[in-house]
């Protein structure tokens, strides 16, 4: 066995190149392998550091496979009910106006059950973030179609695929945002390569500014995996973003306001 | 401070502004609209916040996101957006979370109508929302009193962590009535210790404090087993402290009227003329129907010979009048469903009937 000399924890900083950010709990999560949730939660919490808001956030969790969120993220939380994540967040926004307020919603919670508080908040330019996974299915409770699941995708509620004629079409968020006079952000980006999942951070990152610049609502939708209810291994979940997703939702910027443009545009 | 003629919705949202709310989120329904008009004025102009949401459903979010901030914080709806609140209801329940919500209640089922009604007993006091909970409710039966309630609604949430319902109907909604509103609370400058708000605010001694979490969910069944005791024991000790009644001609009533809110104050029309033909009758009218004031009915339950329940609904709280008086005393009901207000001539007669037989019973008591 080779010990390294000296231990890991006396190296000196300069080498420390990679780190549990302030904002993260030191608490293992109870995600999948696989399962981009928990690289979002990363992402949040590492743009949240650099940004130097730990102290003033705050978390409004919703019910879903992030339902726990608030156990792995370091600061002020409130866990909503299905789908109403937005309008918990108004009202703690609009009482804590110096705070910074997100949600972290899932599909089945955002586009689905919750899809009137979402537009709405949006609308109202409620000056608040919202961090958006599309994992095209109901993690949660064993894989359900959402109304972002593919055409043709098999899951435990479509058991022949999903059928157009009868379920409708995938819901593209990112774009449905984008034209409401409220929102100052929106944008899609994906977690599936470390090329995507670093262009994602810019994103979540300019989202948080907007809110920081008091610009109003800003969304970062991130297309995510869920090998388990994919019934797939990590690698081809991967792969099925890349391949199967994206072409169906673009990667892009559907809406960035003056302020916030010429900045972390999508490669 | 002296009287003045106001109408119950607006008196109550000035009577809110002046208990200190802070935020106000709501949606437009008759008969409470004139709440939630009142409340648009008033708050943007003392800087307060006013919002109206996009749905019942979202407004009681809003407040459950404001209450989670631990302000002052408050709602008011008619049946069918009561109906549509209570998911929010049981999550703030859950959260033990203060706020405040108004009920002017409205005929059902379904849309029903915009008049006066006391059909949301038992949506309101029995089963506000999914799991085991009570909300404080309070039942005030003049414009003065729902004055008065609205300020103690703020108090109670705050001293017991809990939602504080103020229920009435339409007609007290709608009806005017000369009243003193109370003097102006300013808004509370510090925040309850539990509250989320900014950590930086908290901090103390440059250490920064543990992060403040409002939830809901216990996901180990003995954990919410345990949650569920905790609540249940706070249950009790609101049981054992609020209970709040009225009572008028009680002390050597042989009859009593049993009767809450507008028909409480029909009830108590009729009692004084009955008293004045010299019919024993008395008046319990219930102000907390959650707790209810069980207790009292089961001491009048000795000595009365029987209770009459009138309600303008179906029989809603006759069961639980009947259920603290047990078999023994005959309990009546005069009920009036739709919108109708029974009137006091009604009452008069019902009473007058159950007195006859009453001592037609005792003529037979060997
Ligand atoms: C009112 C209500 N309806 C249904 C549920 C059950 N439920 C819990 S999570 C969930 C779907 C979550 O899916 P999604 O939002 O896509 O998040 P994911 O789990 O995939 O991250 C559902 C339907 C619930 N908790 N509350």
């Amino acid at each position: 066995m080779v010990t390294l000399e000296p231990p890991i924890e006396q190296l000196p900083c300069e080498n420390l190149i990679y780190s549990r950010p302030e904002s993260l709990a030191e608490i293992q999560t109870h995600y999948c392998p696989g399962c981009t949730h928990g690289v979002a939660h990363r992402l949040v919490a590492e743009v949240i550091d650099e940004l130097e808001i730990q102290e003033r956030t705050i978390l409004v969790a919703p019910v879903g496979c992030a339902v726990f969120a608030y156990n792995y993220f370091d600061f002020d939380s409130a866990e909503a009910a299905h789908g109403r994540a937005p309008a918990m967040a108004t009202g703690l926004k609009r009482v804590n106006p110096n705070s910074i307020v997100f949600t972290y919603q899932g599909d089945g919670d955002l586009a689905s059950i919750g899809i009137a508080e979402a537009i709405h908040a949006a609308t109202r330019g409620e000056n608040i973030t919202v961090i958006f996974v599309n994992n095209a299915i109901y993690g949660m409770t064993g894989g359900q179609m959402a109304p972002t699941s593919l055409i043709g995708q098999v899951t435990t509620s479509s058991p022949t695929g999903k059928d157009a004629a009868l379920t409708g079409m995938p819901m593209h968020i990112a774009e449905m945002m984008a034209p409401l006079p409220g929102v100052v952000y929106s944008v899609r980006r994906s977690l599936h390569d470390a090329r995507h999942t670093i262009q994602a951070k810019k994103a979540i990152r300019t989202a948080f500014e907007a809110q920081i610049q008091g610009l109003g609502f800003s969304i970062v939708e991130l297309l995510s995996s869920c090998p388990t209810n994919w019934k797939m291994t990590p690698l081809d979940a991967a792969h099925w973003v890349r391949d199967e997703m994206i072409p169906v939702y673009p990667l892009g910027d559907f809406k960035v306001a003056e302020p916030l443009q010429n900045k972390n545009r999508s490669a | 401070m002296s009287k003045e003629l106001l109408k119950g919705n607006v008196a109550i949202a000035e009577a809110a502004v002046r208990a200190g709310c802070e935020a106000y989120f709501g949606y437009p329904i008759t008969p409470q609209t004139e709440l939630l008009e009142h409340m648009s004025k008033r708050m943007p102009e003392l800087g307060r916040v006013f919002l109206q949401a996009e749905s019942e459903v979202a407004a009681v979010n809003m407040v459950y996101g404001a209450a989670s901030a631990g302000v002052r914080v408050m709602t008011s709806s008619s049946s069918p957006g009561i109906s549509l609140m209570q998911e929010g209801i049981s999550y703030i329940a859950g959260s033990e979370v203060p706020a405040v919500i108004v009920d002017v209640m409205r005929g059902g089922p379904g849309l029903g109508n915009i008049q006066p009604s006391q059909a949301d007993y038992n949506q309101v006091v029995k089963q506000a929302g999914h799991g085991d909970f009570h909300p404080i409710v309070l039942a005030p039966s003049t414009i003065q009193e729902a004055i008065d309630m609205m300020v103690l609604s703020f108090d109670l949430a705050e001293k017991y962590r809990t939602i504080v319902f103020l229920v009435l109907d339409g007609a007290i909604g709608q009806m005017m009535e000369p009243a003193e509103l109370p003097p102006m609370q300013e808004v509370k400058k510090k925040r309850p210790f539990w509250a989320l708000s900014s950590q930086e605010a908290r901090r103390t001694n440059g250490e920064l404090p543990q992060k403040n979490v409002i939830t809901s969910i216990h996901l180990g069944a003995e954990a919410l087993h345990k949650f569920n005791e905790h609540l249940q024991r706070k249950l009790a000790q609101i049981e054992a402290n609020e209970v709040r009644y009225y009572e008028n001609y009680m002390e050597d009533a042989e009859v009593a009227v049993v009767a809450f809110g507008t028909a409480g104050r029909v009830a108590e029309t009729a009692v004084k003329t009955l008293r004045a033909e010299g019919v024993p009758v008395g008046l319990h009218r219930p102000i907390t129907l959650w707790p209810f004031p069980e207790k009292r009915l089961q001491e009048l339950a000795d000595r009365v010979k029987a209770f009459l329940v009138v309600e303008m609904n179906a029989g809603q709280m006759f069961h639980d009048v009947r259920e603290a008086v047990g078999r023994e005393v005959p309990v009546e009901f005069l009920g009036r469903m739709g919108g109708l207000i029974p009137f006091p001539t009604e009452v008069e007669a019902e009473v007058h009937a159950l007195w006859r037989r009453t001592e037609v019973l005792e003529m037979h008591r060997p």
